[in-house]
């Protein structure tokens, strides 16, 4: 048992995941045809665990997300699979059930808080109303302390004057700051951070990864962190989910997924990015190609017209699961064959 | 690559907005910077938002024209002005009345100096094809004999880029942003220029297709002889493009030098921080390295700090960083930085 930044104790299930994710499907229903954002996905979550989803614009990666927390927008709908929290299904929730697990439960947290933030109501008095929403008991000023204690912990200085401050009083770093103590302010068991620094300049992002990276190990939250850049992936999370087109391509621990990845897209996004401590220069080998049109997926696996070891049966036909290692799994044709040319030399060998 | 041959020089270059209602000179986004960039070269420009990179980009092109200093463009003067703000003991700043500043048409110059811009969407109009956006800089410039002459350079760009040659008759919108991205690069190629502001070419684009466009303006430069001031804010990009680089905190230079050795020996507390701040996509490494996190946010442009820009969250400050003001100075050959620590 932990203790967390206000001295509650955290309830786990016992021997529970935190969230079980289990072939997932999200379509919109476009006037154009419908569009498969998430194509069957599936994935668990331990307390206390971080999880990176990797992927392009428009690979599913926040819609998924959505969906966790009842927030798909029309004409998007779940079509298919499941969503365990705590052993609770989180899809059966009635609309009431879904308020109340919505903050208290699970909290997000998005890239841009500007759009977040109310403009006309003071920082102070949005924290008050989070905590309020979901404990109708507490008083202003008890509520107004939690608040104060919160910003604090975000490393927000002068509490008692910010509390009366606008949003647009503070900096962009500042404001990131403010939505995740108001994300945190119920102590969820799960947050989802949906591009948290993408706006932000590298030395804020920097601060807002280390304050989350410090807040992680005080609450012991699960966290779902969404974001294409790779670097942050490998500096904040133990496990990584690679999305292209809706569907997850690799999954496994964030080590394996550097170092032994098993998708040719995971590699492909490895090769193509410059590294800033580079001893020398070396030409970017990119993907070429462009991402994929969701309204007219190519049959087979999603990556095959981009992927340079394409081959007839990638076009045609959607690649298994194969499993590389303890938790480390990849979506890929070249892994089957792998496999299957294993099982033959051992099977030589024996008979 | 690069030549000695140096293409483009500037000097003490101010750019102040003025701001209404404020007195004094309004937001000092260029704040007396000098450069120079060798013919064939790419310098790199990197900084957070709000440093005075874009500006700084723009106002070499003089699409914002200068409050002061000079620019040299292969060796003739486009720009000369004195500056109109005097700074006395305590920082304050008060107008006085300089000659015109002096300077040249830019048509001709316009053709020689070109710029890609970060968001591709946003530059193209989109009521016109592209055909029409690129052909209207080879119109504006009278680059073609005739009508065919035009349609064949036209598609001779579109190949260039890596696009089918029959997308001319295409709107923006029909692209992607990688696609509009390489439109943009060839409505900047059409008037077959010397030198290109590429302004955060990449930033709005997808992971994936970055690396594209980062090896399409490497092959340009190749065959083209190109010159390049490359401004980004992802350090790691820069420093792959990049001979040498800038850093700019606050309006100012703080540091320029070789691209490897800037990642290898940085001087300047600023370009530490930078660069411990940028993640690496390696766990190993990310576990290992120790960062430097800087407190507190940019000052504000309108009313920077007295002395050293960067005194108010640098770790290393001392009472003279607040007093006076940094030169810049070549520390080593080849490797100029401005900070009081250095010169001990």
């Amino acid at each position: 048992m932990d203790r967390n930044m206000t001295g509650k104790t955290v309830q786990s299930a016992p021997g529970g995941k935190l969230l079980e994710v289990k072939d997932l499907r999200v379509s919109f229903f476009t006037p154009a045809g419908e569009v498969k954002a998430v194509g069957g996905i599936s994935y668990d979550l331990d307390h206390g665990e971080v999880m990176g989803i990797v992927g392009e614009s428009g690979s599913g990666k926040s819609q998924e997300a959505y969906s966790i927390m009842g927030l798909l927008q029309s004409p998007g709908k779940v079509v298919g699979g499941s969503i365990t929290f705590e052993g609770r299904d989180v899809l059966a929730f009635s609309e009431e059930e879904m308020t109340q697990f919505r903050g208290s439960e699970v909290a997000m947290i998005f890239q841009n808080p500007m759009t977040c933030l109310n403009p006309v109501y003071t920082v102070g008095d949005q924290l008050i109303e989070a905590l309020k929403a979901h404990d109708k008991s507490i008083s202003r000023e008890a509520a107004a302390k939690r608040a104060m204690e919160m910003l604090e912990l975000v490393g927000i200085n002068n509490v008692r004057k910010r509390m009366k401050q606008y949003p647009h009083e503070f900096s962009g770093g500042m404001r990131q700051r403010v939505m995740i103590a108001m994300g945190l302010i119920c102590h969820p068991k799960l947050l989802i951070a949906d591009e948290p620094t993408t706006a932000l300049d590298v030395t804020i992002q920097a601060q807002i990864l280390e304050l989350m990276k410090d807040l992680q190990k005080k609450t012991r939250m699960g966290i779902i962190f969404i974001t294409h850049n790779l670097g942050v992936v490998a500096e904040i999370c133990d496990k990584v989910s690679v999305m292209y087109a809706g569907r997850i391509v690799e999954q496994g621990p964030v080590d394996d997924i550097f170092y032994r990845p098993g998708h040719p897209y995971t590699m492909g996004l490895l090769r193509s990015m410059p590294r800033v401590d580079a001893e020398s220069y070396e030409r970017l080998i990119p993907i070429e190609g462009t991402p994929v049109d969701m309204l007219d997926p190519p049959e087979g696996c999603p990556f095959a017209p981009r992927c340079e070891k394409c081959m007839k049966i990638c076009l045609k036909r959607m690649p298994p699961y194969v499993e590389l290692g303890d938790g480390h799994r990849a979506a890929c044709w070249l892994r089957v064959e792998d496999q299957i040319g294993q099982k033959r030399e051992e099977d030589g060998i024996h008979g | 690559m690069a030549e000695d041959k140096i293409l483009l020089e500037v000097k003490d270059l101010k750019k102040y907005f003025p701001v209404k209602g404020v007195k004094g000179p309004g937001v000092q986004a260029v704040e007396g910077v000098s450069l120079f960039i060798r013919k064939g070269e790419t310098l790199g420009l990197v900084g957070e938002s709000g440093c005075g990179k874009t500006t700084l980009g723009r106002t070499i092109l003089r699409l914002h024209e200068p409050t002061s200093g000079k620019i040299v463009y292969d060796g003739t003067t486009i720009f000369e002005g004195e500056d109109p703000w005097q700074r006395d003991g305590d920082g304050h700043m008060t107008k006085r009345r300089v000659p015109k500043p002096k300077s040249v048409d830019m048509l001709p110059y316009r053709r020689k100096m070109q710029i890609i811009f970060q968001d591709p969407s946003a530059s193209l109009d989109p009521r016109m094809t592209v055909g029409e956006i690129i052909g209207e800089a080879l119109d504006i410039h009278k680059l073609y004999g005739s009508k065919a002459e035009r349609a064949d350079r036209i598609r001779e760009l579109l190949a260039m880029v890596g696009l089918n040659t029959e997308h001319a008759n295409r709107y923006p919108h029909e692209f992607s942003g990688g696609q509009q991205q390489r439109v943009g690069i060839a409505r900047a190629l059409a008037v077959k220029p010397e030198f290109i502001v590429c302004d955060e070419p990449i930033s709005a684009l997808d992971v994936s297709i970055q690396s594209q466009v980062v090896n399409m303006l490497e092959d340009m430069q190749e065959e083209l002889g190109l010159t390049y001031l490359f401004i980004a804010h992802d350090l790691s990009v820069v420093r792959h493009i990049s001979d040498r680089i800038g850093v700019m905190y606050l309006g100012s230079l703080v540091e320029l030098a070789e691209s490897y050795e800037l990642n290898r020996h940085p001087l300047h507390p600023y370009t530490k921080t930078l660069l411990s701040a940028v993640p690496v996509p390696d766990p190993e490494v990310s576990r290992r390295r120790q960062r430097i996190v800087l407190e507190g946010d940019i000052p504000s442009p309108m009313d920077p700090p007295h002395g050293c820009r960067f005194h108010t969250r640098c770790p290393y400050a001392t009472e003279l960083c607040g007093r006076e003001a940094p030169a810049f100075r070549e520390v080593e050959p080849g490797h100029w930085a401005a900070c009081h620590l250095l010169n001990k």
